[in-house]
């Protein structure tokens, strides 16, 4: 019961940092923020993506919304666990093929069916280099494939890797979007890669430098 | 009830009353021309309407809260408006520190030292020690791609966001014979005559403007709304007269000096806008845009109304 307090407490003094640090507006241009169990998935480029989609969300879809994120780093220290697990619900897989005892597919569709949504970084790892996007992994047209009727949204978070280059300690003050794109379903025909290259380019697609809203 | 709180409240209870006919006014138009939203004009009038009622509550909540609530209040537009400015600036990894000490350690020794006072060290303390320092810091990380290109903005961005904001504050520090306590008054003095010069310039624009004064720069803005917004805020401006240290006169001129600062710096920050390809500077204040699109004026009247206030007004 305390713990559950003091996790609210933690969660909410998170979203306001990262609102007064980056200001961060959620662009809704595909969809509407509606209660019902979704995928999003984004681009990944610092630890604080997570953070500014849960912001952007109303409170009632924050609730309900869980990042899907690599149990090698957050169970690593007590207080990682307390933030990965407490804080955001973190449905936590093992990225190890050699050592993992469950199906990291099967894991996130669990939570799905349990009524959550899921926010997915494809890209499986920050992206450090110049590209925009990484490669995809085919995690998500795995799970798009054993839950069909679930929606997948691409979300493109803008400028944090400005506010927060790799190996800085503190953050700079700068504006965040988080934009919201059309939903994705996986055709019946579609093979893993034509959907993964449709699934990359609906995401790059939001971000400003290929013509999305602006910043 | 002091002569200063007395003053104060006739000046809210007159805003207040300002806006409360607008809103009629907002609501009326609404119900003929826009039933369902679709004007864009009359939205927008809307939004701003509404949004002014928060800027004024908030304003007089920190008149009320005296030094403190306005330093305080000040110190935060400083901080959204750099973060707006710092968003469009060409600055990059290089430049995080210089940045982060930006935010960080220049601007809040800056509104430190308006707090205690000291005005031989705020006056300089941003031209003078963060401008010799800042490319200093920026220098140390080596990268020398665009260097003088992102010294230079990150230097413009405190200026314009920290230091010439900060004489809002600062002109509570002015100490003018026969004015003692009432000081708040002047800041009341200067917001309601620079807000009102873009009100009354963008109804008289909306009125009677033809004639384009810098189609380049600002598109909206007319010669008309320009006459016809200086003119009509620096007779509201001489109208105040009695909740400052001026006679009528010397109000209305000081009203004509903000009012013609404030209506440039407006022009200053829409050259920047365009050469950035933005409309906003940001979207925390609904129908105005963001932080800077509202203080743009104020930034650019509040040194000089303090310099001449000083000189003249103080022993």
């Amino acid at each position: 019961m305390v713990k559950q307090s003091l996790a609210r407490l933690v969660g909410t003094a998170i979203v306001l940092f990262a609102r007064f640090i980056t200001a961060v507006r959620g662009i809704w241009q595909g969809i509407e923020p509606t209660p019902k169990e979704r995928i999003y998935f984004a681009n990944h480029v610092s630890h604080g993506d997570f953070i500014l989609i849960w912001t952007v969300l109303p409170w009632r879809l924050r609730r309900k919304t869980r990042p899907v994120a690599g149990s090698d780093y957050w169970l690593k220290t007590p207080l990682k666990r307390f933030i990965g697990r407490d804080v955001f619900d973190a449905v936590l897989i093992d990225r190890n093929p050699e050592t993992r005892e469950a199906d990291p597919i099967q894991t996130m569709a669990e939570a799905l069916d349990d009524g959550a949504s899921l926010i997915l970084f494809p890209e499986g790892t920050r992206n450090e280099t110049d590209a925009p996007l990484l490669p995809f992994k085919a995690g998500l047209y795995h799970l798009g494939k054993s839950r069909p009727s679930i929606e997948m949204i691409p979300v493109w978070i803008n400028n944090l890797n400005r506010v927060m280059p790799k190996g800085e300690l503190v953050p700079i003050p700068l504006i965040c979007t988080v934009t919201f794109g059309a939903p994705l379903h996986i055709a019946v025909e579609e093979s893993k890669v034509d959907f993964i290259a449709r699934a990359e380019a609906a995401l790059l697609a939001l971000s400003p430098d290929n013509g999305g809203k602006d910043a | 009830m002091s002569g200063f709180h007395l003053d104060l409240l006739k000046l809210l209870g007159g805003v207040g009353a300002i806006l409360f006919v607008a809103s009629i006014i907002g609501y009326v138009l609404q119900r003929r021309l826009s039933p369902d939203g679709s004007n864009a004009v009359i939205e927008n009038l809307n939004a701003r309407i509404q949004a002014w009622w928060a800027m004024v509550i908030l304003m007089g909540l920190a008149f009320l809260g005296g030094r403190t609530g306005v330093i305080l209040l000040f110190a935060f537009c400083s901080f959204a408006a750099l973060r707006e400015f710092a968003t469009l600036t060409n600055t990059k990894r290089a430049d995080h520190w210089a940045l982060a000490s930006a935010f960080f350690v220049v601007l809040p020794i800056q509104y430190w030292l308006i707090w205690i006072d000291w005005y031989g060290l705020f006056s300089i303390f941003i031209p003078v020690y963060a401008f010799l320092l800042m490319p200093i810091v920026a220098a140390l990380r080596g990268d020398t791609e665009n260097f003088l290109v992102r010294v230079a903005e990150t230097q413009w961005a405190l200026m314009i966001c920290v230091f010439c904001a900060s004489h809002v504050p600062a002109l509570l520090s002015l100490d003018i014979p026969g004015y003692e306590g009432r000081n708040v008054l002047l800041i009341a003095f200067l917001v309601v005559v620079v807000q009102s010069s873009d009100v009354l310039q963008y109804v008289w624009g909306k009125l009677y403007g033809r004639r384009k004064i810098a189609p380049k720069l600002s598109p909206s803005k007319t010669l008309e709304g320009f006459v016809g917004g200086v003119l009509s805020s620096m007779l509201l401006g001489a109208c105040l007269w009695w909740m400052t240290p001026f006679t009528f006169v010397q109000a209305g001129l000081l009203a004509l000096v903000i009012a013609l600062m404030g209506f440039f710096g407006g022009l200053v920050m829409s050259a920047i806008k365009r050469d950035r390809g933005i409309k906003d500077w940001g979207h925390l204040i609904a129908g105005h845009g963001g932080f800077i699109d509202r203080l743009d004026s104020v930034v650019f009247s509040a040194p000089i109304f303090f310099h001449l206030v000083r000189y003249w007004w103080t022993p």
